[in-house]
């Protein structure tokens, strides 16, 4: 079993679609076949283990993809705006290898022992570099082979490596998505960067289901509105935060945009109200919201198009709520919430969420399988499952608040206040205290005109209870996010935890 | 008879039909074309499928068993068709899935 196999099928039966680029500089199932082919000899011919990807979106990506599955190398997309010395010791961790870059990147990656540096644009106009391009068919079969090395986004700790093998993206592309089911017209604006999983997943998903995937190089709400008007983009995938910047665009400019069938978001928490606003600037998209990790080949969970619909007309409060879910399970995908001690939950109580499937991969390239005896990956997030088997993501396990013994999930906290009209972003986390083990405190950023402090206490002594109350409002210019988009409350957290709490 | 189990891949021995497995498990006697069907690579191709089994396979379908216990994936498209137990696998009609990227 190989990645290539996915593109081998795509360009057997639908070899003139365009697999990626935009309309004037296209590249078709069969261009890029005929470019992994090339990419994969020269990848034979210098020894490379792996291929080092360092760039924005781009053609470039599923060459470069299925160039290194084909010569049995493993895809490395590292973030290039690391700073110099990670972004070389991430190299050096990866060599013998090719690195794929811009003429930045060149400079920058420069001298790292064991790396063959070339630039992108050489290498999409001449992919073999002079060596023999691989023959039909001859890329290695084995199931268990890396594929792709993903160094994860570490909201906890420094970046692990984790492994995703050919037999879990095949198994997630062979469970998800139907061959060739795209129509002609279909194109998919690729806007996350090309080392967060969902950029993967897409790749792999639009070359099999046969659309066209547009790159947007430099993620803007701006310039993406452009890319999608002018490119006639029916698909896209967005994290939150970039869902909420467009949103906010769209609004600003005073359109809609119609040609847009279909948005994918998730990678993080989402917020009702732009989801809610998002369904009224996208007219005619259906909505799914993904819920997945790294370690599992991105999505396990997913509130599709009918859900969306169902639930925002739904007059039902349950229903309507559970737009803030995460949707069921995949096929083939199985998710049961436990105790601290492994005792599975009890329909609505909070546990620890783990996750099972042939998709789930659940390793690191640095501490081995972290699946247990009977395949379960424990994600790390807590969460519920509902009584009609919707998942409900609270948080990190580590972002969980526990006040005076009782568990309480941050995003729940955040959605209360973000009901409010003049609050434009939130975060709560826990913070010592001598009293509760942990007080709730929140950082929110505002409109004006902004609330005070005890509004935003009233508007959740309402709407949740009153342990929930925060005992520490902070008024923020702006939340830290990650640059994948996921908000880092364990920085606030830090940031706040010498500060004693005042006493209500 | 060949040990099915998700992932695992075979071809046909008379035309250039292969398959992925992506639900079953167990021992099973899968055939194509009317003859048995073997794993992946391991057998040059000869003879040509049965008349009774040469319906052909299409490319990126999905088969399946009436019971649903077993479903395997067109990787490789052929003129032999898909059989389980002598009894002829059929085109999945599958529910459109909701796409998540």
């Amino acid at each position: 079993m190989n990645l290539m196999m996915l593109l081998e099928m795509a360009a057997t039966a639908l070899g003139d679609r365009v697999a990626v680029g935009s309309s004037d500089a296209a590249v078709t199932c069969s261009d890029l076949m005929g470019r992994a082919a090339g990419l994969a000899g020269r990848l034979r011919a210098s020894g490379a283990e792996r291929l080092v990807l360092c760039d924005e979106p781009g053609a470039v990506l599923p060459v470069a993809l299925f160039g290194a599955a084909w010569a049995g190398a493993a895809y490395v997309p590292v973030n290039y705006r690391l700073p110099d010395d990670d972004l070389r010791a991430l190299a050096e961790r990866a060599a013998p290898a090719l690195a794929v870059t811009d003429d930045a990147g060149a400079r920058r990656l420069a001298g790292v022992e064991g790396l063959e540096v070339v630039e992108r644009d050489t290498l999409l106009e001449d992919p073999s570099g002079g060596a023999e391009a691989a023959g039909p068919g001859d890329w290695p079969s084995d199931p268990d082979a890396a594929a792709v090395l993903l160094y994860t986004s570490g909201t906890s700790g420094p970046p692990k490596a984790a492994v995703l093998r050919h037999r879990h993206l095949v198994s997630y592309v062979f469970g998800t998505v139907e061959f060739a089911s795209a129509g002609p017209g279909e194109a998919h604006i690729m806007a996350v960067p090309p080392y967060h999983v969902a950029s993967v997943a897409a790749q792999l998903s639009q070359v099999y289901s046969g659309r066209r995937i547009v790159p947007l190089a430099r993620f803007d709400p701006d310039a993406w509105i452009d890319e999608v008007r002018d490119e006639g983009v029916t698909h896209a995938m967005l994290v939150p935060t970039m869902l909420a910047r467009i949103v906010d665009a769209l609004d600003r400019r005073g359109e809609t945009l119609e040609t847009v069938r279909f948005v994918s978001y998730g990678g993080g928490k989402s917020h009702r109200a732009v989801v809610e606003r998002a369904l009224e600037v996208f007219p005619a998209a259906g909505f799914s919201h993904a819920y997945g990790l790294t370690e599992t080949s991105s999505t396990v969970c997913v509130m599709g198009p009918d859900d969306h619909r169902r639930c925002a007309a739904s007059d039902d409060p349950v229903e309507r709520a559970r737009l803030s879910s995460a949707g069921r399970p995949l096929p083939g995908v199985e998710v049961s919430v436990r105790s601290a001690d492994g005792v599975e939950a009890q329909t609505g109580s909070a546990g620890e969420i783990w996750v099972r499937g042939e998709q789930v991969a659940g390793e690191y390239a640095e501490g081995g399988s972290q699946l247990d005896e009977d395949g379960w990956f424990c994600t790390r997030d807590s969460g519920h499952l509902d009584e009609d088997g919707y998942l409900w993501v609270h948080g990190r396990n580590d972002d969980i608040i526990i006040r005076g013994g009782e568990n309480m999930s941050p995003g729940e906290i955040e959605d209360a206040l973000l009901t409010h009209p003049a609050v434009a972003d939130a975060a709560a986390f826990g913070v010592p205290s001598r009293e509760w083990g942990e007080e709730v405190a929140v950082c929110v950023v505002t409109r004006t005109p902004a609330p005070s402090a005890d509004d935003l206490r009233e508007l959740v002594r309402a709407r949740l209870r009153s342990s929930r109350v925060p005992a520490r409002v902070e008024f923020v210019d702006e939340l830290p996010y990650n640059d994948t988009g996921k908000l880092l409350r364990r920085e606030l957290r830090g940031r706040y935890a010498s500060d004693p709490v005042p006493r209500r | 008879m060949v040990e099915l189990r998700p992932g695992a891949r075979f071809q046909s021995t008379v035309c250039a039909t292969e398959v992925i497995v992506v639900k079953g498990t167990g021992t099973a006697e899968l055939s194509c074309g009317g003859a048995p069907m073997v794993p992946a690579g391991s057998a040059e191709r000869a003879g040509e499928p049965s008349a009774d089994a040469s319906g052909g396979t299409l490319l990126g379908k999905r088969y399946g068993d009436g019971d649903e216990t077993v479903e395997v994936l067109c990787t490789k498209a052929g003129e032999g068709s898909l059989a389980l137990a002598g009894v002829a696998l059929a085109v999945k009609v599958t529910k459109p899935l909701p796409a998540s990227d």
